[in-house]
């Protein structure tokens, strides 16, 4: 029979495997990965770029997918968004009068809109089946349609709302930048950075991207300065010979830049970095502290489920809920 | 169309010549001339039907004098009018309009030249055409450029004094072109000769017809437009046309599609450069140039005969600041984004609004749900009520046994 004495007992025991599950919790709570030292990545500079949709184009040729139409003729390629078939994009930020570029009111801007490579990806930690991996060398984000199962759980996780399912094809996969790695192997680096007539988006180390970032950071604006274009430095990757190319720097203009390298710290830091002259938050660019999301909810799931313990106090729980209810019949007690 | 008709009035004073005078005077047959005047009319983009207007303004027997002025520069803008083909151009350079002082093609020579000069500016005071070419020095007083002993900037003021319009052909004229570039050298911060276009000499506008050389059928055109319209033609505050000038380089260029598909020549004579991909990268200057040039061509010599045609990046000839300026591979700049709405928002909205059907259609769905919900849980209670009564009977015999 339950008694008092029982119930206390009882109610015990769940206060201490409740308090077990936070002290485990605790220990278990892990530190935003690093960005690899040898990652990858890319550096986009808005105030470089000139809107060509030069990488939309050539993106979608290095990864075969097909055009998406929005206007009334289909015509164009004029993807509104990323999706699964566009992993790339060229978005354009608006006011007023749109006179001067780069300017915040009556100007416009352009951001480029694709896969950060986050140091510490949500997508991957998000992955029931790791389908969604992060290579240790590179750092490149990939994704593995054999694995994948569908559930599209990256797409919920990421907070740039990069991974895109294709709805429209019954044997649909994931959609997104993979920075070209399948194309690495022929010595070819991100097609994007590839085609980019003015060095707006600019493939490397993300270490030399950074450095390259802060170098026009600390410029005047409207000085001149040399401008690399395509691939910066000796990017190296395990295995990877990358094709010659001739010398495609040049001398530009510097533009006036937000003092702050996006991705540099967001979310743990990003491989793929961005400097813009227009706030990033008005860009589309969200304001992320400096941990991941994964990081959070890693210590969150792996403390409550460290050593079954989050399951086993809901078991007592429920047994002890079950066990009051059932209200013995008179006749079992004789 | 009425208006061009009325400048053509008999009224105007106008002479009419019969179209055999015209075809013995301009040794062309009427069918080419007139396919001419079409080509004319085209270039200034009028309407359908001014051909005609163009026609007998140049049949008309009063040829306008034009007093043709040279000064820093290489004859080119007179060596690349005289090359224009369709038709043969110095018949109508020098039969439909009255050339009366042109160094270059001139016969006479020192005084008898200058007279030359002098008499047509006395004969038709307030109403000849100055067009000039190349640029005027201004250091020293303008000593570096003479003619009989005048100094440019003289001749210059002297000749504009009573001209009815002034032309300034070539990027020298315009705005001081190539002999107004400052050198190299440390400290210079001006040319050697202080070299300025007509229009900062005369401290007014005049209509420039800038290009190293110009297209021919640009300074045509405006030359016909001041000759049917009687003024010259719109332009834009560099005093360019705007017909031909109204433009960049880079919005009708053929290779464009190559630039806008990231399809770039890295190198002369690369495979792209063969391939005829985009010169953006090897500097050219098309993006901020404003020029009729890939519209038009150049020399008659069929399509795609132009600079970029070649292929050679454009240099920016037209533009002040950037041809004879900027370094011919150094990359431009973009002047302009077109069409900005191809561009998605930062934020697009995606799909529609619920319409009213789908909305309806929702809401019938949801009220069957519930409908159904509600029945299953009456039913429920039913079948519950009934089973309790059941209960209740088979008790009852119980406790009465």
């Amino acid at each position: 029979m339950s008694t008092r004495r029982d119930f206390l007992k009882r109610a015990l025991a769940g206060t201490l495997v409740g308090a077990g599950g936070t002290a485990s919790g605790l220990a278990l709570a892990r530190e935003t990965h690093p960005v690899p030292p040898e990652a990858l990545g890319l550096l986009y500079d808005a105030t470089l770029c000139v809107g060509c949709k030069a990488c939309v184009s050539a993106c979608k040729q290095a990864n075969g997918n097909p055009p998406e139409f929005n206007t009334a003729d289909p015509l164009w390629d004029a993807p509104l968004d990323t999706s699964g078939h566009t992993f790339n994009i060229i978005k354009m930020y608006r006011n007023g009068t749109m006179e001067k570029k780069d300017a915040e009111t009556n100007g416009y801007a352009f951001m480029k809109i694709s896969c950060m490579h986050c140091a510490d990806p949500s997508c991957v930690s998000a992955c029931p089946v790791s389908a969604m991996t992060k290579d240790p060398v590179t750092g490149i984000v990939g994704y593995n349609p054999n694995k994948c199962i569908g559930c599209r759980y990256c797409v919920a996780a990421c907070p740039f709302g990069i991974p895109k399912y294709q709805f429209d094809d019954p044997l649909g996969r994931i959609g997104k930048c993979e920075l070209c790695r399948h194309r690495h192997g022929e010595g070819h680096y991100s097609a994007c950075a590839e085609v980019c007539p003015t060095g707006a988006t600019l493939f490397g180390k993300t270490a030399d991207l950074l450095a390259e970032a802060k170098r026009r950071l600390a410029l005047k604006p409207g000085e001149k300065a040399v401008y690399p274009r395509g691939r910066l430095g000796d990017a190296a990757a395990p295995g990877v010979n990358w094709r010659v190319e001739p010398d495609q720097r040049y001398e530009g203009t510097v533009g006036t830049y937000v003092p702050h390298v996006y991705g540099e710290t967001e979310y743990g830091g990003t491989q793929v970095l961005k400097l813009s002259g227009v706030p990033f938050e008005k860009v589309g660019l969200p304001n992320l502290p400096p941990y991941s999301s994964a990081a959070t909810s890693e210590t969150i799931q792996h403390g409550l489920y460290g050593g079954l313990l989050m399951p086993i106090a809901v078991l007592a729980g429920l047994t002890f809920i079950a066990k009051r209810n059932v209200k013995p019949e008179e006749g079992d007690e004789q | 169309m009425n208006d061009i008709r009325k400048t053509f009035d008999p009224q105007d004073g106008l002479e009419w010549e019969g179209p055999a005078d015209l075809e013995q005077r301009l040794a062309l047959p009427r069918r080419d001339f007139l396919k001419f005047c079409a080509g004319l009319a085209g270039t200034l983009g009028l309407p359908a039907g001014a051909e005609a207007a163009v026609a007998k303004a140049i049949e008309s027997a009063k040829r306008p004098s034009v007093i043709w002025l040279h000064f820093q520069e290489c004859t080119g803008c007179s060596e690349s009018l005289l090359r224009a083909e369709h038709p043969t151009l110095e018949k109508l350079i020098l039969d439909v309009i009255s050339l009366d002082y042109h160094e270059t093609l001139m016969a006479a020579a020192g005084h008898q030249a200058e007279k030359a000069r002098k008499d047509a500016m006395a004969a038709n005071k307030g109403k000849y055409i100055l067009v000039v070419e190349g640029a005027i020095p201004t250091k020293e007083n303008g000593i570096y450029c003479k003619v009989g002993g005048h100094t440019a900037i003289d001749i210059t003021k002297e000749c504009a004094a009573d001209a009815a319009a002034v032309i300034a052909i070539g990027s020298c004229a315009s705005w001081g072109g190539m002999p107004s570039t400052v050198p190299s050298i440390p400290g210079a911060d001006s040319s050697p000769t202080g070299s300025a276009g007509v229009a900062e000499i005369l401290g007014k506008p005049v209509v420039t017809i800038p290009g190293c050389p110009p297209n021919p059928y640009n300074f045509l055109a405006t030359a016909v437009h001041f000759l049917t319209f009687g003024s010259l033609p719109a332009t834009d505050k560099l005093g360019r046309p705007l017909f031909a000038y109204g433009r960049l380089v880079h919005e009708n260029c053929e290779r464009r599609a190559h630039f806008d598909a990231g399809r770039f020549a890295m190198a002369f004579g690369d495979e792209g450069h063969r391939k005829g991909y985009c010169l953006y990268k090897l500097g050219c200057k098309g993006p901020e140039t404003y020029a009729n040039c890939p519209a038009i061509g150049f020399g008659d010599a069929g399509e795609g005969n132009w600079p970029v045609g070649c292929g050679h990046p454009c240099i920016g000839c037209t533009e002040k600041g950037v041809g004879f300026t900027k370094p011919i591979h150094t990359v431009a700049k973009m002047l302009n984004v077109a069409p900005p709405l191809q561009y998605p928002r930062i934020s697009e909205d995606i799909g529609k609004g619920s319409s009213f059907a789908s909305a309806a259609a929702l809401a019938a769905i949801a009220g069957a749900a519930a409908g159904g919900a509600a029945m299953l849980a009456r039913n429920l209670g039913l079948s519950h009520q009934a089973a309790e009564l059941e209960k209740a009977k088979e008790a009852k015999p119980k406790a009465e046994a």
